[in-house]
């Protein structure tokens, strides 16, 4: 293996996601009061690479495209054992949609230099499109496979992915290069060692704007973006919202007789 | 650029090992909709081998043409040659709109093919409308719960969406006479990519999530493996199925299969309990077609008390067990849950 990227996404912390609002006049996210982790399906990616990297060699490399505040998060992975991580970041990047993320994250695999594998996340848990895989195999012209939820190796050293489908799933046999898209069931993160926090610090962030990537700016960002936000709307519930009280025993009657009008035939 | 001059409303029908899956189905009740109003035609668009007999059902459904590629290289799902035979159709032809499932396969082809076109594509789409100009309004899950974004793309074509499969109602057959189309297909010389060497099914157990016409489902609220169980439980004792929102998966106190919303399933039961849930939009979206719906949190500010019929403002862990116990005791005076009554087509 000569050398695996890894695309990595920080996305706000699932767990504070009720502080989240979105300004109805710039139609933005507001997600300054919420702080940023790894997007967890991500961090399965990474450590798909870490281990490949163990059995079959090679430089395990982090890429993201995100504002300077993602150094931390790319910090946590070269913490978790990757070798290097750039990170794109550029203003004009803004309001990107997937077609253009993808056309950017694969500026910068290329910049990187040969690669035998690009591993991401299925979806990120923010914007859950999950069609940055596809996109980004598209721009790279590899072929992808999401959904991958086992990654083997047949002992003539071919890749076999198995691909997670509806009540099933499908066995195929790959071959590098390729771009991947992983679901959480492939593995079980490491997590990240003091020994592996001060070899971060040794490690490279190495930040690319589009100085670096020539982009054309028409096809970056907002401009570069063919989906447009149209309009925001507030969902009316017409839910009785009828609030039960009373002492728990009685709470727990008037619950019992709702149900059971609900479900008796 | 308005619908009825370009080549209408496509969708693609997708089928595995010769079954359609019920997605293409509700994707074109949807584009009949729309098509009425902007006097369109709505096109099927099928890829396999040996699946021409599922034509007319896509007609019978509400295609006015089904354009069919059948290959035995497209006999199993593979993204590039799928993607490249969608490409090459669209290009010939047209089409204003293509809309295809979220499904495994939705997501995964759809982007490719929106790439090599240059055009927009919206996830998890949960509605579609047009606009006066004819252009398609994208109606995607926000972020903030109550919110939904609706989603434009001005300058493409085709205008392209994913949409959640269950959220929108296939129309019951009637037979219809619409136009069968056999499509070349020319693989020569396109990368096929990785080869498939085995596909295996596995038949869910249980009551199926998307039918269960109980479902009991969990939250971060919850706390934990152990009480994890109190869910189940109740679930259970209703003939119902375990529901989940992503934090509880993301702990692993359910499994991804579980997961109602967003990125996970839609479910439309009879009734529908959430317990510990603050109900992010994420999740709201894949359950407020829920004929009825309780809600049980400590937090009286929880969002999803904004989508309850019934709000139960208290620790779950003293409601839940003693709920058990009253639902068991009824139940042995009689009480039966309703049975799962969606015919539904063989959902692959």
């Amino acid at each position: 293996m000569n050398r695996i990227i890894v695309c990595i996404k920080p996305v706000p912390d699932p767990k504070h996601w009720h502080k989240v609002s979105m300004d109805p006049v710039t139609m933005t996210l507001k997600r300054e009061a919420i702080p940023n982790v790894m997007n967890p399906l991500d961090k399965h990616a990474l450590e798909a690479a870490l281990r490949i990297r163990e059995t079959r060699g090679g430089e395990v490399v982090l890429l993201s495209m995100a504002p300077p505040f993602a150094e931390r998060i790319l910090k946590e992975g070269l913490a978790m054992g990757a070798d290097r991580a750039v990170l794109i970041s550029d203003r004009v990047f803004a309001g990107s949609d997937s077609l253009a993320t993808s056309r950017i994250l694969a500026a910068g695999c290329r910049r990187i230099g040969e690669y035998d594998l690009v591993l991401l996340g299925n979806f990120s848990i923010d914007g859950s499109t999950a069609q940055v895989c596809s996109q980004l195999a598209e721009f790279l012209d590899l072929p992808n496979v999401m959904h991958v939820g086992e990654l083997d190796w047949d002992a003539r050293g071919n890749m076999i992915v198995t691909q997670r489908i509806e009540n099933g799933r499908v066995k195929l046999l790959a071959a590098p290069p390729i771009v991947l898209s992983v679901r959480r069931e492939l593995n079980k993160p490491r997590y990240v060692s003091f020994a592996g926090i001060l070899a971060a610090e040794k490690k490279d962030i190495q930040v690319l704007s589009n100085e670096d990537l020539r982009l054309e700016p028409a096809t970056v960002g907002f401009a570069g973006s063919p989906t447009k936000m149209a309009g925001l709307e507030v969902r009316r519930s017409e839910r009785a919202r009828a609030r039960i009280e009373g002492t728990l025993e009685e709470m727990v009657q008037q619950l019992a007789d709702r149900i059971f009008h609900y479900c008796v035939v | 650029m308005s619908v009825e001059k370009q080549d209408g409303i496509w969708i693609f029908a997708e089928q595995r090992d010769g079954g359609l899956h019920t997605v293409g189905l509700e994707l074109l009740s949807k584009a009949a909709e729309l098509a009425e109003g902007a006097g369109a035609s709505v096109t099927a668009v099928l890829l396999g081998s040996g699946v021409e007999t599922l034509a007319q059902v896509l007609v019978d459904h509400g295609a006015d043409r089904v354009l069919v590629a059948d290959d035995p290289l497209l006999k199993h799902y593979r993204v590039l040659p799928y993607a490249s035979v969608l490409e090459s159709m669209v290009r010939e032809r047209g089409p204003s709109i293509l809309l295809m499932g979220a499904t495994a396969m939705g997501v995964e082809l759809a982007p490719r093919v929106a790439a090599r076109l240059q055009t927009g594509l919206s996830a998890h789409c949960i509605d579609l409308k047009l606009d006066g100009d004819g252009r398609l309004l994208q109606v995607v899950p926000g972020w903030e719960g109550g919110v939904v974004a609706t989603i434009k793309c001005p300058d493409h074509l085709p205008q392209m969406a994913t949409v959640m499969p269950g959220i929108m109602r296939a129309r019951p057959p009637e037979h219809r006479n619409g136009s069968i189309t056999r499509v070349a297909v020319d693989l020569a010389g396109v990368n096929l990519g990785p080869e498939v060497l085995e596909v295996s099914m596995e038949p869910p157990k249980g009551v199926p999530l998307e039918k269960a016409e109980v479902v009991v489902a969990g939250g971060w609220g919850i706390g934990g493996k152990e009480d994890w169980k109190m869910i189940e439980e109740l679930a259970e004792v209703l003939n119902g199925a375990v529901g989940a929102t992503r934090p509880a998966v993301d702990e692993g106190w359910a499994h991804e299969d579980c997961m109602i919303g967003q990125s996970g399933k839609t479910v439309r039961p009879a009734l529908y309990i959430g317990i510990g849930i603050s109900g992010v939009m994420h999740h709201i979206v894949g359950m407020d077609q829920s004929k009825n719906v309780i809600g049980i949190n400590t937090d009286p500010s929880a969002e999803i008390f904004a989508v309850s019929d019934v709000i139960v403002v208290e620790d779950y862990r003293k409601i839940v067990p003693k709920l058990i116990e009253a639902i068991r005791a009824r139940r042995s005076t009689g009480y039966r849950a309703l049975e799962c009554t969606d015919p539904g087509l063989s959902a692959t």
